[in-house]
């Protein structure tokens, strides 16, 4: 029960000191829907091409909004010393880091349907299948919290977390079949797209919306849940080795 | 679980007089909080911590006493869970950290070196934040934080950001939010470094408080005449390796015998030294500094032939006082390391005692 003080707290914490703040609100609302012009702009096939683009914009939306503000949060604390204050306090890492990441969870999901309540005006989105698309889009969230989370434990400094952050988020968005489908990609290149947790998140977000999965949604869940638990594990085993030195 | 309220100093600071006498040392003998046995620590080829034991008893002010790289900061993270050390074993309260650190986490309170409370938040919502991590509930955190506030002089700026802070107001504001759970062991890693003396008194008036109200307190310090006004008990530690544990007044005792006066010359002391010892040589001078000779004997100083001696020298005489020997030279002699490097380091950090 007293853990759960501390979780709460950590959460209401980051909510008013990072997600909440006026810059971040506002990154929040205006980067999605400027992915979302950009993408219309550059389809030029009119609101017959809302559905299609949905998926990615999503994604995207959902890539960058966690893992930039996660990574830097995190970041930014350890580089001022207060994390120290949350390592020093009596609660499980596990909890602890989970109290950290919600927030980011949390704005990745809410980053997330700008661009669906934008289509939502636009076009019918009676035929979305949201049993699938809400569940695809927290595993999504989770899972690139979590690579935020990992993004931060391995840099030292803010700079070199939003450098690092692109360093996989950019090829992610290009293999991940969000705006190509793999089959169109070089031979060389597909194995690559097998191995980014994206590439399972894009494929459950195609099947809801657009009915249009390649692999079984199961399957999609289970592997976007796989690596969920192997980042988290990697990045808390990462700070015992790097923080608790 | 966090202790009860019952250890929380009752003055506020405002009241307090920071008459800066040594205090009295408490030793209360009912068994040991900490237990440190043959503790080392490396980082790459550095050898940070080596071969470290020692033991505080319940309701101690243990001072833990070197320069700068000695290895403070390392034990004092070791002993609070941010590091693990290489070998050894650390007991708090009977909990082995090794096994269960965050048992021994419920029990202790940390000040760490630096002031690195969150800089956005207010003070008030800073020790409300800090007493959550340690599962006060809401209505509890806010009354104790309302109540430290109160007691460090702090009120007025209850709702100002933390950034917004002086220096000895941050620091003040770490230490509350240290014992913001009334933990009943207090680790307190150079708590008086870069601020201005008022607050060092005020802050150093805290620290004797909180121990004579029963808080365990293991400071960190390289202020010798700090540790010998707060602690009972100190370690000196020099490249990793305590070199002597001792109470202060048995190290003081180490000085019992020896008479030292100190005269203050126009100039060129050191010629001057060298003359008194030419001319007395069962005594031992010192320039202590261009225009200060320190002259120490078995015996009682006769200051007339000496200051007669200067005066014959050319040297204008404007002061001689019996010195009252102090830890600084237990500590000089004991570790060999001169105090004038020690002051380098006061004077690079800032502050003073």
């Amino acid at each position: 029960m007293n853990a759960w003080i501390a979780f709460w707290n950590i959460l209401d914490n980051d909510m008013r000191s990072y997600y909440l703040k006026p810059p971040n609100v506002s990154w929040g609302l205006i980067f999605p829907l400027a992915w979302t012009g950009m993408f219309f702009i550059r389809s030029g096939s009119g609101l017959d091409s809302v559905a299609g683009l949905l998926p990615g914009v999503i994604a995207v939306s959902v890539l960058f909004g966690t893992t930039s503000l996660l990574a830097v949060t995190v970041t930014f604390e350890k580089k001022g010393r207060s994390f120290e204050r949350l390592l020093l306090a009596p609660i499980r890492l596990e909890l602890l880091m989970l109290a950290k990441t919600a927030g980011a969870i949390l704005f990745g999901v809410v980053n997330a349907f700008v661009p669906v309540v934008l289509a939502a005006l636009l076009i019918d989105l009676a035929g979305v299948d949201w049993w699938t698309l809400i569940p695809a889009v927290v595993l999504i969230a989770i899972s690139s919290t979590f690579l935020g989370l990992f993004i931060a434990v391995s840099v030292s400094e803010v700079f070199e977390a939003q450098t690092f952050s692109n360093f996989f988020r950019f090829p992610m968005l290009f293999l991940c079949g969000l705006f190509f489908p793999i089959e169109q990609l070089p031979i060389w290149l597909r194995p690559l797209s097998y191995v980014l947790p994206l590439t399972y998140g894009a494929d459950a977000l195609h099947g809801s919306i657009r009915h249009a999965a390649v692999m079984p949604l199961p399957l999609d869940f289970a592997l976007l849940a796989a690596f969920c638990v192997v980042l988290f594990a990697v990045s808390l085993r990462n700070i015992k080795r790097k923080w608790i030195v | 679980m966090p202790q009860s309220h019952d250890a929380r100093p009752s003055a506020r600071m405002d009241d307090v007089e920071c008459s800066e006498a040594p205090r009295q040392p408490r030793m209360i003998n009912d068994g040991f909080v900490i237990e440190v046995t043959d503790l080392a620590k490396r980082f790459g080829d550095v050898v940070a911590v080596d071969s470290v034991t020692f033991t505080v008893h319940r309701g101690e002010l243990f001072g833990f006493l070197g320069p700068n790289g000695a290895g403070k900061t390392t034990t004092i993270n070791m002993l609070t869970g941010l590091a693990r050390p290489d070998v050894g074993t650390i007991r708090i309260a009977r909990i082995d950290c090794s096994e269960n650190p965050k048992a021994a986490q419920h029990l202790m309170g940390v000040v760490p070196d630096e002031s690195n409370l969150y800089p956005e938040l207010s003070g008030f919502d800073n020790l409300c934040f800090c007493g959550s991590l340690y599962g006060l509930r809401k209505r509890d955190r806010a009354a104790r934080a309302r109540e430290l506030l109160d007691q460090f002089g702090l009120a007025d700026a209850a709702g100002r950001k933390f950034a917004g802070y002086s220096k000895g107001m941050k620091r003040k504001l770490t230490i509350a939010a240290g014992i913001i759970h009334a933990p009943p062991i207090l680790f307190l890693d150079e708590p008086t470094t870069g601020i201005d003396v008022a607050s060092a008194r005020q802050i150093r008036q805290l620290i004797a408080d909180l121990n004579a109200a029963g808080t365990t307190v293991f400071l960190t310090t390289h202020y010798i005449e700090e540790a010998e006004r707060l602690c009972g008990r100190i370690a000196f530690i020099v490249k990793g390796r305590i070199v002597r544990i001792d109470t202060v007044d048995a190290l003081m005792h180490e000085t019992d015998g020896r008479h030292v006066v100190q005269f203050a010359v126009s100039d060129s002391a050191a010629e001057l030294c060298a003359a008194i010892t030419g001319a007395f040589p069962q005594l031992r001078c010192n320039a202590v500094s261009d225009t200060a000779i320190r002259v120490e004997s078995p015996e009682p100083v006769r200051v007339g032939p000496l200051v007669r001696l200067l005066e014959d020298r050319g040297a204008e005489v404007s002061e001689a006082r019996k010195i009252r020997p102090s830890l600084e030279e237990v500590f000089v002699r004991i570790t060999g390391i001169e105090s004038a490097a020690m002051k380098q380091e006061k004077a690079k950090i800032g502050g003073g005692v």
